[in-house]
């Protein structure tokens, strides 16, 4: 009765203050919407689609940006024999010691070493990167509101700069990084990385690929967690069924 | 075995011999078989008990954390990261207390609306209500300290723009904030010490909630009707129905709870706390989480100095002052509102301030999670509903004025002026004759 009262001011008050659709207004910069095999309910990993995406970090990215809170061994998730890896992470080079003669020594990554960075600090990677400092990825995708769909615009979106737009030397336009003054020169154009099973190289393909490698770089968890999920809401909806049938059964003599 | 005759009758055995020394037994007993519950309890009702099985959970999630969490800045945020990557089932437990911090602020804020809404605050609930506010605060305590734990980039600024409020005090406001850092700006003593009282509160908390609920034993739960029990028709043991209402609402709770752990789990976080605290860079917005973004509204609220005659309240402090205030004046509420009937549903003035009190308290978090200068609007069904450009501020202005304008004038007034639909006689008469009858 009360609800029915409020209805009429409810919707004068509405049509006054002219709504807009969320999406059309703000002047903020939209994301556009992909597909993802990651996403939703039963989003699994595309084990193929991270191997590409691997190996576009591995021949791209990772000269500039690092993959620190990853180790080697966690390749294995992406369907990579202990061999592969192995042989992998001895291309890299890690310090260990002390040595029985107190010496500091330099030897090949092992699978359980951490993903070497390409700079030893922040300070290299200013100094070799015109004073930006390319961030870790291990994280990207969670550090960044809706991260994957971020990133494959971002990887997409050096688009020519508006004119009048003003841009310093050495620093390029993208339509959705925030300002559109990204210090990063185009990453990623077609035909960059040739893949071994075949799939065609365009800059679209790649994108995908190499966020799908680093949102399974951020949650390698997700699999896991989403089939956890959905057997603990399963069980949860049972369990809940029967303790409103107690419960009412229960209550039944209570007037 | 001279012992088991000393005994209470009901009692035999082990239990005899134990309840001799210990009245568990009969103390159980007394509290769950025999405590009057009201029979007319909705399911608002439910909160409590929802709040303290998530206290629960949170202290058992919490020590699972803390024995893989390493509480120095240099280590913080990667060893959280292998709580998620290599400690096993270490995200289930880390999602279940990161989501369970806003699930206890939700079940814990409907519980203090419902005590608004059905006037549990009022004599002789007094002090339970009291406590109900400590306990409040501890959290607020606990979880922006919890929130800073990971040193993530919300972590850091959070906790520097938080502690920075204190320097506002007058004359000891300075001293304050470094004996609060232990050093000169938010670093490992600061991160050190937050870990230790993180671990701390929950503690304090359980001791609070213990009295709490001995306040409630004493004279009862409050009910929808608001009317004290007067026969024994009016009420039902707790046990066994109020524990089985309890557990169904749990089953309800926990789906909502698992839903955003593992399907959403990040879903009311900050994306920038997944960055690691970088002192030299600033985020473009620090924003604090959703639960304290009404208080975080008021603390922005005052833009202006408010001058007292001989001396002035400058902005921040202004706004510190708010902000504490706005929980402060929870605590007297008791004597602001000394209206003599309790449940809204039978006052029909109050029941509309009741409700506009809670869109200004939505709208309060709306304009906290805006920059001050942005033009005001909210997200309904999809549509983007806009005022004239008018910036937050101006809104978190009005609604702060409305939030103690609420409090400190109109529960006053509604005290003297709002009359009151007629009370039912007893809680088993509108219960045995329906409305309408």
């Amino acid at each position: 009765m009360n609800l029915k009262k409020l209805t009429a001011p409810l919707l004068l008050t509405l049509c006054l203050l002219a709504p807009i659709p969320a999406q059309a207004a703000g002047g903020a910069i939209v994301l556009p919407e992909y597909e993802w095999s990651f996403s939703g309910v039963f989003g699994t990993y595309d084990k193929p689609q991270l191997q590409r995406g691997f190996q576009v970090y591995k021949e791209v990215c990772s000269s500039c940006h690092g993959l620190t809170l990853k180790s080697y061994r966690n390749l294995s998730d992406l369907g990579y024999s202990d061999e592969e890896i192995k042989a992998f992470a001895s291309q890299f080079e890690v310090w260990d010691g002390p040595n029985d003669e107190g010496d500091m020594f330099k030897r090949p990554a092992l699978p359980s070493d951490k993903f070497v960075p390409p700079f030893p600090n922040k300070n290299a990677a200013r100094a070799a990167n015109n004073g930006a400092y390319p961030p870790d990825m291990s994280l990207i995708i969670k550090a960044r509101p809706d991260g994957a769909n971020y990133l494959k615009a971002l990887l997409m979106g050096y688009d020519p700069a508006p004119e009048g737009f003003e841009l310093p030397a050495g620093v390029s336009y993208n339509s959705y990084f925030p300002g559109h003054k990204i210090a990063m020169a185009q990453p990623l154009t077609d035909g960059q990385v040739t893949y071994a099973d075949g799939t065609p190289n365009t800059l679209d393909q790649m994108s995908s690929d190499v966020t799908a490698f680093l949102a399974w770089a951020a949650e390698p968890e997700m699999e896991e967690r989403k089939q956890t999920g959905v057997r603990v809401m399963l069980f949860l909806i049972v369990l809940t069924g029967l303790l409103y049938l107690l419960k009412k059964r229960i209550w039944s003599s209570v007037h | 075995m001279s012992d088991s005759s000393a005994a209470p009758t009901q009692y035999t055995g082990l239990k005899g011999w134990i309840e001799y020394r210990l009245p568990v037994f009969s103390f159980m007993d007394h509290e769950l078989n025999h405590y009057p519950t009201p029979k007319n309890l909705n399911y608002w009702w439910n909160f409590g008990s929802l709040a303290g099985i998530t206290l629960v959970v949170m202290i058992l999630t919490g020590i699972l954390l803390a024995m893989n969490y390493s509480g120095d800045t240099k280590l913080a945020f990667q060893s959280v990261e292998r709580i998620m990557r290599d400690v096993n089932g270490g995200w289930l437990i880390r999602y279940i207390h990161m989501n369970g911090a806003s699930m206890f602020f939700m079940v814990v804020y409907i519980h203090i609306f419902r005590g608004l809404y059905y006037g549990s605050y009022k004599p002789p609930r007094e002090l339970l209500w009291m406590l109900g506010c400590v306990i409040l605060l501890l959290m607020m305590a606990t979880a922006f300290m919890g929130y800073v734990l990971p040193w993530g980039q919300m972590s850091f600024w959070g906790a520097t723009v938080i502690t920075n409020l204190f320097s506002a005090l007058p004359l000891i406001g300075e001293d304050l904030v470094i004996w609060l850092w232990g050093g000169f700006s938010v670093d490992n003593p600061t991160l050190t010490r937050f870990f230790a009282l993180h671990f701390l509160m929950p503690f304090m908390i359980v001791g609070v909630v213990v009295l709490h609920i001995v306040a409630l034993h004493k004279h009862g739960s409050n009910n929808p009707l608001g009317i004290d029990i007067k026969s024994k028709k009016d009420s039902i043991p707790f046990h066994p129905y109020y524990t089985i209402k309890d557990l169904y609402g749990l089953g309800l709770f926990a789906l909502v709870w698992a839903g955003f752990v593992f399907f959403s789990p990040n879903y009311l976080g900050h994306p920038d706390n997944y960055i690691m605290a970088d002192p030299m860079v600033t985020p473009a917005h620090i924003v604090p989480e959703w639960y304290f973004l009404p208080f975080y509204a008021i603390l922005r609220a005052v833009t202006f100095d408010i001058p007292l005659g001989l001396f002035t309240i400058d902005a921040k402090l202004g706004g510190v002052l708010a902000m504490f205030g706005a929980v402060g004046v929870l605590f007297v509420l008791p004597w602001l509102d000394r209206h003599p009937v309790r449940s809204a549903s039978f006052r029909p003035i109050y029941r509309w301030a009741f409700w506009f009190f809670v869109l200004v308290c939505l709208g309060l978090g709306q304009t906290g999670a805006l920059q001050p200068d942005e033009p005001f609007y909210f997200i309904l069904l999809g549509m983007r509903i806009e005022f004239f450009g008018i910036h937050s501020v101006v809104f978190a202005q009005l609604f702060t004025v409305w939030y103690f304008f609420h409090f400190v004038a109109l529960l006053p007034l509604l005290s003297k002026i709002e009359r009151a639909k007629g009370l039912p006689k007893s809680i088993s008469e509108p219960v045995l004759r329906p409305a309408g009858a």
